[in-house]
């Protein structure tokens, strides 16, 4: 069974975020870039299911600026057999439906039976490219999925949701967004960073796809300000050397200054 | 300009944030607004959505739609917008919503401004506030060149505002097709029925400085007392001392409640970026030098075998007064 899974290049989760000179998107000198860590449980389920079956190709796929080659490196460290990278050029902040005709595109042209995405991207974190995908695809598709049984040309996927799971069955080929639970994804061996040297990464550039949103003024979703958030007020510490007085006059600050109890 | 409002509702209940969502979509519009509302046997409904902002109510009542299907919930959201011809379409950001706004999005070449926590009108141009790097910068957005404005709203973000009004005219969307390609079979409760840290207005949170999963119910014992929602730090779930589901953070759930208590949890990045926008934040943690005690509100610093159960004790009493 054959599986794309696409990739975002993400600012490190430990990053400190400084907005940029443009003031509307952030700062990229000093960050540190990572695969968003929801996709590495896509990519390690599309390993399981090619392992499981004994055949099958993993395509990893990532749009953007040259450094997700980078990224699209480590996936096939780690295993994927080959890649796709969609060059963004000079458009910079494409939006996620933009990112989706671009994914699109891409599956068009592949025979696929999963299309696996984290079920958010850390940092614009929209949760919205894997379901825009399945639209553009016509394809029925299965967000936030935490367990996975893979039957004869269906599926059927446990679904996270507030205080319960959706039991879901649905047919292939279809998209699925990953959840943490699903697997633990496994890092990459020596051997596999050796090997990806040599696999191969396909390159497309965005211009030639049909994705009018990669012109700002066609874009569908614009940051126009981003702004570090107001620093809270200092905190109130209340003396703990009697514990029990230390609660009540907790609970009377929560009660009568913040009114929240 | 028209505003059109997805309610969400499972086994017969709408749910809190879609009120919260219509009664934003009546504030932003000054007036009665749309609504739509897919499921099975959901008339009994229609009354309370009128009072929550809705001036009609678009209904597919259908045995198929008894149970979430992402295909048909979009199709009945789709089925309104083309009887409405709405100018913005509002989605609560549920995982129902979240499901729903970017398949309606991309079937009409719109973006969406997901997980707003403000919004407000530009002349007839929406323009949104959310946060992004899991709290750490909030972007102003807006929605480009979409032919359709769509948000979805944060839960617990928005006041949902009853007030009395006219039964709002009821008109049942045609039949369309549902496909079954992808479709839930069951819904698996959580065995306990516990208020997900997602939608809960108090959380009460427990991380390494509990020790270990044999020290849950101290916190359980607080977190009971409040009325709260459990949640936890990555390093005690990472540790499997709790399901992820009750994960607080930039790779768990980011959250927003009016009072949020950290209890034995040092305040990493990737945790404060998850409730950083918190109301009030009670800190408790032996360590003063402890990250968490720069977002706290309040804070003290002590030992947490001590200070969560006199907390419990305090807010029964206070409670029972």
């Amino acid at each position: 069974m054959n599986s794309l899974v696409a990739i975002a290049y993400v600012p490190d989760t430990e990053s400190k975020i400084k907005v940029g000179p443009d003031g509307s998107s952030i700062d990229e000198s000093d960050v540190k870039w990572i695969v968003s860590p929801y996709d590495e449980y896509g990519l390690e389920e599309a390993l399981k299911i090619r392992e499981s079956k004994g055949a099958g190709t993993v395509t990893v796929v990532s749009v953007g600026p040259e450094r997700v080659k980078t990224g699209l490196r480590e996936c096939l460290a780690r295993g994927a057999d080959d890649a796709v990278w969609v060059d963004t050029g000079e458009t910079k902040n494409l939006d996620a439906l933009g990112v989706s005709k671009a994914l699109a595109a891409v599956a068009k042209a592949a025979t696929f039976d999963f299309f696996w995405f984290g079920q958010k991207g850390v940092g614009p974190d929209e949760s919205l490219v894997g379901p825009m995908t399945a639209e553009l695809l016509g394809l029925p598709h299965v967000a936030n999925v935490v367990h996975l049984d893979v039957g004869e040309g269906k599926v059927t996927a446990s679904r996270e949701i507030e205080g319960a799971h959706e039991i879901v069955e649905c047919s292939l080929p279809a998209i699925l967004t990953a959840q943490k639970g699903l697997n633990e994804p496994r890092y990459a061996s020596l051997k596999g960073i050796m090997g990806a040297k040599k696999k191969p990464i396909a390159e497309k550039k965005l211009a030639d796809l049909d994705v009018p949103e990669a012109d700002p003024a066609a874009a569908k979703a614009r940051w126009r300000k981003l702004s570090l958030p107001a620093p809270r007020q200092a905190v109130k510490l209340i003396p703990a050397d009697d514990p029990a007085a230390a609660a009540k006059e907790l609970v009377r600050l929560l009660r009568e200054e913040a009114k929240v109890i | 300009m028209k505003f059109l409002v997805f309610i969400e509702q499972r086994d017969g209940k709408v749910r809190k944030a879609s009120l919260e969502a219509l009664s934003l979509a009546r504030r932003l519009a000054g007036g009665p607004v749309a609504a739509v509302l897919a499921g099975q046997g959901v008339g009994g409904l229609v009354k309370d959505l009128g009072r929550h902002g809705a001036g009609v109510v678009y209904v597919a009542d259908r045995a198929e739609l008894a149970l979430y299907s992402s295909q048909g919930y979009v199709g009945a959201l789709d089925a309104a917008a083309r009887k409405e011809s709405p100018g913005a379409v509002l989605v609560a950001a549920t995982s129902m919503g979240k499901d729903v706004a970017p398949r309606f999005a991309a079937r009409h070449d719109s973006g969406v401004l997901a997980d707003v926590m403000d919004l407000h009108l530009e002349g007839d141009r929406l323009v949104g506030s959310r946060p992004v790097y899991s709290g750490k910068a909030r972007a102003e957005v807006d929605c480009g060149a979409s032919p359709i404005q769509i948000a979805t709203t944060r839960p617990n973000v928005f006041p949902a505002e009853a007030q009395e009004a006219a039964e709002p005219r009821v008109e049942a969307l045609e039949p369309f097709e549902v496909s079954p390609r992808a479709r839930v079979v069951r819904v698996e409760a959580s065995e306990t029925k516990e208020i997900d840290v997602a939608e809960a207005d108090v959380i009460v949170s427990g991380g390494r400085g509990i020790k270990g999963p044999e020290n849950w119910p101290m916190v359980r014992d607080l977190q009971e007392a409040l009325g709260a929602a459990l949640g936890a730090s990555r390093a005690v779930v990472d540790a499997g001392w709790i399901d992820h589901q009750h994960q607080v953070g930039q790779t768990g759930k980011v959250v927003s409640p009016t009072l949020y208590v950290a209890a034995g949890i040092s305040g990493a990045i990737q945790h404060l970026a998850g409730m950083g926008t918190s109301k009030v934040i009670v800190a408790l943690n032996k360590d003063p030098e402890a990250p968490i005690f720069q977002v706290a509100t309040y804070g003290i610093v002590g030992d947490i075998f001590q200070t969560v159960p006199e907390l419990a004790k305090a807010v029964r009493a206070a409670k029972a007064e």
